[in-house]
């Protein structure tokens, strides 16, 4: 990191001189366009940066990959309601021939939000993320049903191919993160943390790839890895873990009362932070990368272009970087937690 | 805002699929891996806790070789002393024999010298005896002529005998 970021520190100032040309381009530019009364301008003036970006790290019932009339995979909608009971069509239903948006058989779209005649109904469509959630789940089995076989056909010998890819990462999750954040007892645990911390690691690295839906960025997906870990956590927490926060020991009386709602608070804040932490660290990574590809058709230049492509390029590395992070940060602190939970006080 | 607020279809889905992955992933990856993982972590541990015993019992029967080294040096340090004692007293003796026998001839040679001597002597002596005689016979013959004579003679022979 040290070693990454003394490298940026030096590369920045060549950034910033080639940010500078690109806007002075752009100034040239923009005052030819004005005299010219360019259809570029007009452009510039209908591209909104923020629907852009918005649209790409949120959910959607279809998957836009580009413009034209393949461009756009419609995914099936599946709605209940008590009305009509459970139906399912494709999302193409809402869409007319120019893209707009239609009501459909009483349904109508808003917002991403599916209403039947005026009232909301419980939508389980096979959404963009829901889409990358099942694309993520498949690519996790598959991969490691085959690292599970290379343990099969190598046993007593050298790891091979893909098992010797992540069989260092399965040994550093097992011996950095878990055994000494939660202690001897780790095993019970071990196979929901590793599907944890890979299925985080997937999907921050599904969602880099260009056109992917934005899968651990989207704070429904963190959340209910949060609830998962609240569940587990206290589930198993012990006698001494409540005993910690109901009737805090080694503090006088009248703080124990002050103690108490703040540790109650805790139990509530551990699973809210971890949701938030990961919802934010991947939304604005994706926020980030789309906004300087948005300066180029905000300044309509290709030289504001050439520059933020190469520190896109050098976010997207970042990013890569984060995708890591966020994926044994998650993991660390589940760990933390359950850790927590299960500890013998005996030093009290 | 939208952005924040969760779909309440994809909270129903992640956590079908996410648990379904859970136990699906437990069942056909994780248990295998952290199985092979863990024995295969016993195997090179057992290999190496034999590797130590085996260099511990090396190191054992070096030891013991060199305890039994060290012992078949002393003995053949301590035989060879003996031995070398052993002759030294076969030396000693055959000189302390040798002397004796020597002593032995020398005193025997000294005992017939002596016999021998007083053999000689009573020879020397018998002669002398005879010589004695043959002088007093002359004598007697020559006493005969004249008492003056006879006296010299005598004194003669006297002064002889003393000289003898």
């Amino acid at each position: 990191m040290s070693l990454f970021s003394s490298k940026f520190s030096k590369i920045l100032p060549f950034f910033i001189a080639l940010f500078f040309v690109g806007v002075s381009a752009f100034g040239q530019e923009h005052d030819s366009h004005v005299n010219a009364d360019s259809t570029v301008e007009n452009h510039a003036e209908s591209f909104n940066a923020s629907e852009v970006i918005l649209h790409h790290v949120m959910d959607d019932h279809i998957w836009h990959f580009f413009d034209g009339h393949y461009g756009t995979l419609y995914l099936p909608v599946i709605v209940h309601s008590s009305e009509r009971g459970l139906e399912v069509f494709s999302s193409r239903n809402f869409y007319d021939e120019h893209h707009n948006v239609v009501a459909y058989n009483g349904y109508t779209l808003e917002h991403n939000h599916i209403y039947l005649n005026g009232d909301s109904v419980l939508d389980l469509s096979i959404t963009k993320n829901v889409a990358m959630l099942l694309i993520n789940a498949v690519i996790l089995v598959l991969v490691f049903m085959a690292v599970a076989k290379g343990y099969k056909k190598n046993s007593g010998k050298a790891p091979k191919g893909i098992q010797s890819f992540f069989e260092p990462i399965i040994i550093f999750v097992r011996d950095e993160v878990v055994k000494p954040n939660i202690g001897h007892h780790y095993e019970k645990y071990f196979p929901y943390l590793l599907t944890l911390f890979f299925f985080i690691l997937f999907g921050n690295l599904l969602g880099l790839l260009p056109g992917a839906g934005n899968l651990t960025g989207n704070i429904a997906v963190t959340m209910v890895l949060a609830f998962l870990t609240f569940i587990i956590t206290n589930v198993s927490g012990n006698k001494a873990y409540w005993g910690h926060i109901f009737w805090t020991p080694g503090v006088p009386l009248p703080l124990r009362l002050v103690i108490l709602p703040v540790e109650i608070i805790g139990i509530f804040t551990k699973p809210i932070s971890l949701t938030i932490r990961l919802f934010v660290a991947i939304t604005a990574g994706h926020i980030v990368l789309l906004a300087l590809i948005c300066l180029t058709f905000i300044f309509g230049s290709i030289w504001v272009g050439a520059g933020s492509s190469i520190i896109v390029l050098f976010i997207s590395l970042i990013e890569l970087l984060v995708a890591g992070i966020q994926a044994y940060v998650f993991t660390l602190f589940t760990s933390l937690y359950i850790g927590m939970a299960i500890a013998d006080h005996d030093h009290h | 805002m939208e952005l924040l607020t969760p779909g309440t279809g994809l909270i129903i889905w992640q956590l079908i699929v996410f648990v379904a992955l859970v136990f699906l992933l437990s069942k056909l990856a994780w248990k295998p891996i952290i199985n092979s993982l863990k024995e295969r972590e016993d195997s090179i541990q057992n290999a190496l806790n034999t590797a130590e015993r085996a260099r511990a019992e090396m190191a054992q029967l070096k030891s013991d070789n060199e305890k039994l080294l060290k012992e078949a040096r002393e003995e053949r340090d301590k035989m060879l002393k003996e031995a070398r004692e052993v002759a030294n007293r076969m030396k000693d003796e055959a000189q302390t024999d040798a002397k004796k026998a020597a002593d032995k001839i020398l005193a025997e040679a000294r005992a017939a010298i002596n016999v021998e001597k007083e053999a000689a002597m009573r020879d020397v002596k018998a002669q002398v005896a005879l010589f004695s005689l043959e002088v007093a016979e002359k004598l007697m013959k020559k006493n005969l002529t004249s008492d003056k004579e006879q006296k010299t003679l005598v004194e003669g022979y006297i002064k002889d005998l003393k000289l003898n």
